[in-house]
């Protein structure tokens, strides 16, 4: 079936003309059809659009043009504007707000002939482990639709799961990638703070986020990182430095390869879940990797940190959401403190104005020290952590999450609870180290994530890393019921 | 006088003269409809970031260095949040804990001869605000965001000047430097260059600062020393009647000449500053710091040095003629002409009857309807005796109106100054035998009588008697025989 066939099978059908890319993108908008109605995971579809994008494509093809990404048909996440289309960010407030212009990500995928079939749901203005705080409704789980995806990038992950597209971009801040990833059983990349530039994502918190990818393997995220990664002079966090070959670095060995296996994810860690990891870890040794027990100290402190800076910055970015200029406006607002509060009251929801009120606390004046500065300081000992283990081994693992995918509903009252879900995948944005989540087994007959974090700039060991426990497991191929065909 | 001291500090607003604004490649010209020069950034849409411009890095650098200040190796862009209409982002990008300019001075002289210095505490960069439009809009505001993300440089004083007037020659130093710089076009009416005054009374010899109130947005040197005044005298009002002052915002309404409460401390906004992680702090290193030392112009106080010890001029003459860089070249191509001895007179005529020529059509300088070459044309005719310093006024004016150079205005009205003895000598008996009751008179003793006869003898010369020569040649007729 075209939907299993992983992003470089598909590029070489079309290649080789044996497909195109018009009935590839159909394919997907038969499967949308299909089975979205009983997840949810897509906010807006643009099948028009898509076919015209494939048509493209293929001409482009035709053209004797034969780039890996050609006519492959993906689905962004809602945070990244799309020049045309609604861009919601999964909030009331922007359900009528049509983007004027395309984020660079969007622009990159596009310029290399990705085909665009929809907007994926995602928690609102991406906070949130669940994607039950969208406007739009909680996107369901392909393997249990009574459980959540994860979040925030649910709709991407669970289309990614689903085979509802070849693959989905999304974006992480706490975790909103290879949370998600891992919940739904793909594979999921966040790279390196500064790898992807940020401009043209809607901007959450802004020191912490950043753009990523769901595929199904490692080596498609390699595919797929190569053109998303790279300098934009638009982003001043962009980081002005090469971009490697990562198909290349998929063939280096991992003998040799050292391995830290991190004290404090396991600590309390579900023994089934335990189990999972120390599975990939004697996989790993058999391989030829060196594995050693690895302590980050301070990686405790990183929950609290997290939501401290992140509703910060948030409370911050969120500003401009004042119904003046564009998205929700009150109806017949008296006065401009009534157009204020009624707009934003109106407009965000519950967890967007829990994180907007913490963050304007930790901010204001006679808190600002007790929380935002501390907040840094913990922030750089965490990474000053990282840094110093990054001095005995190449990359370190773990879970992603500490538990398999929970009921829809189960933390949605209880955000402390619900904040705990991310307490593996915090410390990397916090030292804004790349990360990937590849599915290693199941609990509960529920797919987990093994967790993959390395220095900055390490997504080519990364990758290669995921790809050789992807070339002796199979558990990347697995299929949810009633997805497969 | 009173035994109370003002105490002043500016907040000076200098609008960068960069052609693009601080944080996006929009246009910053003024005047355009609105909203006709705010892009995306500008309009703080979702999903867009800032990127710095560097030639307002490059402007604020400029200006550190002309003030002897610290160019700071790391500055901090920072964000301080707030609601209003004319604010896209909610929050305003400026530099709160790491200012780019830290820590300079600058001399200001007053006319009576006082010197002084007044320091700088710091200058930062920043985005300026849009605006809101309330005429001829029924029940609703509009917003234009073409002057949103304008580049600022904020300079802020020590509170070091004691006076209105100190307070306006500084803002005039300052207002002249950046102009020297060119890194701001001065221009107060299109708001380019304003302030802020804080300003506090206390009792002579105090030590503590009094509560100040914060005049905001004064965009000219008159509304300034008028603002300053008002306020200073409302203060002791309050403080004479046994009251407080309050420490709030304040603006001044030129229609009324008086200060108004904006808002008080209690309805403060709290900004809640922290880092614009949107943007890294910005370095700057020795290299760069000394490539743009290497463009400064000479500067106000140098080439005011430089007049005063190669013109024989006095400092205050000198400030007066560098306040703009214009002026400085135009006295210079005049003195180039008229010769380094002649400067002072130069000087005398640049800053009295060319000055208030221009002030009297509102010229600048560089508009003047006399070039230097002009003057220097007339001056040469002083020094040359061909024509007396008064004749000499109305040549000018017959130039400024009508246009043309000295020697074509001395000859066609016949100028000429009068340096023959016998000519004048002639003149002067005429006169003498025409008032035979003033010179009875003056014999007498009524010294003061000199100067009637000065006077006919100029009438019958239509001026032009060389004023020295007839000064002696009268004396001597006069004193002698009949």
């Amino acid at each position: 079936m075209l939907h299993n066939l992983f992003i470089g099978e598909q590029a070489d059908l079309l290649a080789r003309r044996q497909l195109s890319s018009v009935e590839l993108t159909q394919h997907y908008l038969d499967r949308i059809a299909r089975f979205n109605p009983q997840l949810n995971a897509l906010i807006t579809l643009t099948a028009q659009r898509a076919l015209g994008e494939a048509a493209a494509a293929d001409r482009r093809r035709s053209a004797g043009e034969n780039s890996p990404l050609l006519g492959i048909p993906l689905i962004h996440k809602d945070i990244f504007c799309t020049d045309g289309v609604r861009t919601s960010c999964g909030s009331r407030m922007l359900d009528n707000f049509v983007a004027p212009y395309n984020a660079t990500v969007v622009e990159r995928l596009q310029g290399a002939g990705g085909v665009t079939l929809a907007k994926a749901n995602m928690d609102e203005f991406a906070m949130g482990s669940s994607n039950e705080t969208s406007y739009y409704g909680p996107v369901r789980n392909p393997w249990d639709t009574t459980r959540v995806p994860g979040g925030s990038s649910g709709g991407s992950a669970v289309v990614t799961a689903a085979r509802l597209a070849a693959y989905a971009t999304g974006t992480d801040t706490g975790g909103s990638i290879r949370q998600p990833a891992a919940l739904t059983g793909v594979t999921g990349l966040k790279p390196t703070y500064g790898r992807v530039s940020r401009f043209g994502m809607i901007a959450f918190a802004s020191s912490l986020d950043q753009a990523g990818v769901f595929t199904r393997s490692a080596a498609d995220a390699a595919l797929v990182l190569q053109v998303m990664a790279g300098f934009d002079p638009k982003d001043s966090t962009s980081v002005d430095q090469p971009v490697p070959d990562y198909h290349a670095a998929l063939q280096m060995p991992v003998k040799g390869l050292k391995i830290g296996l991190l004290k404090e994810f396991f600590d309390g860690l579900e023994p089934k879940a335990a189990a999972l990891i120390q599975d990939a870890l004697a996989l790993y040794r058999k391989l030829g990797a060196e594995t050693v027990e690895v302590s980050l100290p301070s990686l405790p402190l990183s929950v609290p940190t997290y939501y401290v800076v992140a509703p910060a910055e948030c409370s911050s970015n969120l500003s401009r959401f004042d119904g003046v200029r564009f998205g929700y406006r009150c109806a017949a607002p008296k006065d401009l403190m009534d157009l204020y509060k009624r707009s934003r009251g109106e407009g965000f929801g519950a967890e967007v104005k829990r994180r907007i009120m913490t963050g304007t606390y930790v901010l204001s004046a006679g808190y600002f020290d007790a929380y935002y500065l501390k907040a840094q300081k913990a922030r750089q000992k965490i990474a000053d952590d990282f840094k110093a283990a990054f001095t005995q081994v190449d990359l370190v693992i773990g879970p992603t999450t500490p538990t398999p995918a929970f009921a829809i509903g189960a933390k949605i009252d209880d955000p402390v609870t619900m904040y705990l879900n991310d307490i593996y995948t915090i410390g990397a944005n916090l030292a804004g180290l790349p990360g990937i989540s590849v599915p290693c087994g199941y609990v509960d007959s529920l797919p987990m994530g093994l967790q993959l974090i390395g220095p900055h700039f390490s997504e080519g060991r990364l990758l290669n890393a995921a790809h050789h426990y992807q070339l002796q497991t199979d558990w990347h191929r697995h299929i949810p019921r009633g997805y497969e065909s | 006088m009173t035994h109370w001291e003002t105490v002043i500090g500016l907040e000076i607003h200098a609008q960068l003269a960069t052609r693009s604004k601080i944080f996006s490649g929009a246009a910053t010209a003024y005047g355009a409809p609105p909203n006709t020069q705010a892009n995306l950034v500008d309009l703080g849409y979702p999903g867009v970031l800032p990127v710095l411009n560097a030639e307002a890095v490059r402007m604020a650098v400029k200006f550190g260095l002309s003030i002897g200040a610290v160019v700071a190796p790391r500055s901090v862009f920072a964000r301080k949040n707030y609601f209003y209409p004319d604010l896209p982002k909610g929050y305003q990008i400026s530099q709160y804990e790491l200012p780019i300019v830290q820590r300079g001075s600058i001399g200001i002289l007053l006319e009576d001869g006082v010197a002084k210095t007044v320091g700088i505490t710091r200058a930062h960069l920043e985005e300026d605000a849009g605006k809101s439009l309330h005429e001829g809009l029924a029940n609703a505001s509009g917003i234009d965001l073409n002057r949103a993300g304008t580049p600022l440089l904020e300079i802020v004083s020590e509170p070091d000047m004691r006076s209105a007037k100190e307070a306006v020659a500084y803002m005039k130093k300052i207002h002249t430097l950046v102009r020297y710089l060119e890194i701001c076009d001065g221009n107060m009416q299109e708001g380019s260059f304003r302030c802020d005054a804080n300003v506090s009374v206390r009792v002579r010899g105090a030590e503590k600062l009094g509560t100040r109130a914060e005049i905001k947005n004064l965009n000219s040197f008159r509304f300034v020393e008028k603002a300053i005044h008002y306020e200073v005298a409302r203060q002791i009002d309050i403080l004479e009647s046994g009251g407080k002052v309050v420490q709030e915002t304040r603006l001044y309404d030129s229609d009324k000449n008086e200060t108004r409460p904006m808002r008080s401390k209690e309805e403060a906004n709290d900004y809640r500053y922290f880092p614009d992680p949107d943007l890294l702090p910005l370095d700057i290193g020795p290299a760069f710091i000394a490539e743009v030392r290497s463009t400064l112009p000479e500067l106000p106080d140098q080439k005011a040095a430089r007049f005063a010890q190669d013109f024989g001029l006095s400092a205050y003459d000198a400030g007066v003629l560098c306040a703009s860089r214009e002026l400085g070249a135009y006295f210079e191509a005049v003195v180039g002409r008229a010769g380094a001895a002649h400067a002072k007179l130069a000087a005398n005529w640049v800053m009295g009857e060319l000055s208030s020529a221009l002030n009297h059509d509102s010229l600048d300088i560089d508009r003047s309807k006399v070039s230097a070459q002009g003057l220097a044309g007339l001056l040469a005719r002083i020094i040359d005796n061909t024509i007396s310093g008064k004749i000499a006024k109305d040549v000018f004016e017959a130039m400024w109106s009508e246009g043309g150079e000295a020697d074509m205005i001395i000859t066609a009205k016949g100028l000429t100054q009068i340096t023959d003895a016998g000519a004048i000598e002639r003149a002067i008996d005429a006169v003498i035998a025409a008032n035979p009751k003033q010179l009875a008179d003056y014999r007498g003793g009524k010294d003061k009588l000199f100067g009637f006869f000065v006077g006919q003898v100029m009438k019958a010369t239509q001026g032009k008697a060389n004023p020295a020569q007839l000064n002696d040649l009268l004396k001597a007729r006069l004193s002698g025989g009949p």
